[in-house]
């Protein structure tokens, strides 16, 4: 959300909150219009993207959308495909006309076993929020090296930085490679210092993203120092 | 509320037997983000009641059968621990918990934007530790707290207060004497940004000019305790916490 601020500075808003300096603006995410004006419906931070008035929130649950990296967790197999703990209200699906390998039917659970985590992309999102994965594309894959760790997905946006300029911070002190999927996962690999280096800077950004000053905790972080 | 006409509740001065006057609130303490597990949470301190709230979700409804294809189902799960009152209460869901989890959830299903989760579930804990006289109120403004805390979209927070009446007096905010030996309760679960009732029972008798008023002390409170809800919120997340 950072970059595309106008006007006043972004303030905290909680659900039921009247938003009434901002008549003129159209309501977006996180607001409805009644007669008292604007009001806000859900705990976040209140931006106005050009002349569009929303909500970030400060916790949510990850909400699939089509397109979206995801890591996801073999949750069940059946005969002709696997169930994927993507970390939303659902598991999403992941057939087996859509894994990179040739499945025949029933062999499913030889390719990949309750337990492993897999590198995909939401193809399809419904709007009863079913998800269909793939993995065929660029660089989806069945991830079976490095560590996974978690993070709020609107800390998302922090852990990326201003053009991916943070991320890219932790990837040249940790050296190691690092993706984030928009489920909240984080996949890092390296070597075992580097690791636990990227995870503090992770750490850093899941308890503190919300306060003003990170950057400079981060920097502290990634120099070895106290946080 | 039996209405025992030779229990003294009221002083000779007017005020209560606990010193506040008749449109006094107890004192009422919030925190949010109490439970790290969970994906929001409260914790309410009301007089001697004591409150800890967890809400999980949306996640997917289990078992099947419950899960609606438009909208999510508010499960509420409303449990007494066997220490909360002086005499041990028995653990387990008992009739009375299971009326206060349905109207708890049946009141959050009016405020809360369950469109946006077709067939999904949101889980609310409310765990009463301690309690002394008006825990399904506590628990309703803890829930309240606890689903802002997990990011859940609602219309507004709902502020759970209760007015009574002792001694053919409407009073504020029953504490457990002015509960069990006075003549009427009426909780009220009140949105106060909207002016909107999401939840209302009424034990005992109240004329309608005895109602009237002890709705205007409730929605007086109402206010009172949404600012104190308000400020639980901004100090998590404004007030550097950690």
């Amino acid at each position: 959300m950072k970059g595309n601020q106008k006007g006043a500075e972004p303030r905290l808003v909680i659900p039921g909150e009247v938003i009434s300096d901002h008549a003129n603006l159209n309501p977006g995410c996180g607001i409805i219009k009644s007669t008292d004006g604007h009001i806000a419906t859900r705990l976040g931070t209140l931006n106005n993207n050009e002349g569009t008035l929303h909500v970030q929130p400060i916790n949510a649950t990850y909400m699939p959308r089509s397109g979206d990296l995801v890591i996801g967790y073999v949750e069940a197999v059946l005969s002709n495909l696997w169930f994927l703990d993507v970390a939303g209200p659902f598991n999403a699906l992941l057939p087996m006309s859509l894994a990179p390998w040739k499945v025949e039917f029933g062999d499913a659970r030889n390719h990949m076993d309750v337990g492993e985590a897999v590198l995909a992309r939401a193809q399809e999102v419904d709007e009863s929020h079913s998800v269909v994965c793939t993995m065929k594309g660029v660089g989806l894959r069945k991830i079976s090296e490095g560590r996974i760790v978690s993070i709020p997905v609107q800390q998302i946006p922090n852990l990326r930085g201003e053009n991916g300029a943070t991320i890219q911070s932790i990837k040249e002190a940790s050296d190691c490679r690092i993706i984030v999927a928009e489920n909240g996962r984080v996949w890092i690999d390296g070597d075992t210092a580097g690791i636990r280096m990227a995870v503090q800077a992770i750490n850093v950004i899941t308890m503190t993203g919300h306060r003003s000053g990170l950057e400079s905790r981060l920097t502290a972080c990634l120099a070895g120092g106290e946080v | 509320m039996g209405g025992y006409g030779d229990v003294k509740l009221l002083n000779d001065d007017g005020s209560r037997l606990d010193g506040r006057s008749i449109d006094e609130s107890r004192p009422v303490e919030i925190k949010a983000g109490v439970i790290p597990a969970a994906d929001g949470s409260a914790w309410v301190r009301h007089g001697l009641n004591e409150v800890v709230c967890a809400v999980y979700g949306p996640m997917e409804a289990h078992p099947r059968k419950i899960q609606l294809q438009d909208q999510a189902v508010i499960d509420v799960r409303y449990n007494m621990a066997p220490f909360s009152t002086s005499d041990r209460i028995r653990p387990g869901f008992n009739r009375r918990s299971r009326e206060i989890s349905k109207v708890t959830a049946e009141a959050f299903a009016s405020t809360v934007m369950v469109e946006r989760y077709p067939r999904s579930k949101i889980r609310i804990e409310i765990e009463i530790l301690s309690a002394e006289a008006g825990t399904r109120c506590a628990g309703l403004t803890a829930a309240s707290v606890a689903l802002a805390d997990a990011g859940i979209p609602m219309r507004g927070m709902i502020v759970g207060v209760a007015s009574g009446k002792v001694e053919d007096t409407v009073v504020l905010d029953l504490d457990k004497a002015e509960d069990n030996y006075g003549q009427a309760d009426l909780p009220m679960g009140i949105m106060p940004t909207t002016g909107e009732i999401a939840f209302m029972q009424m034990d005992g008798d109240l004329s309608m000019e005895e109602l009237q008023q002890a709705m205007d002390y409730n929605f007086a409170a109402a206010a009172e305790m949404h600012d104190i809800m308000e400020a639980a919120l901004r100090a998590r997340y404004e007030g550097g916490d950690e």
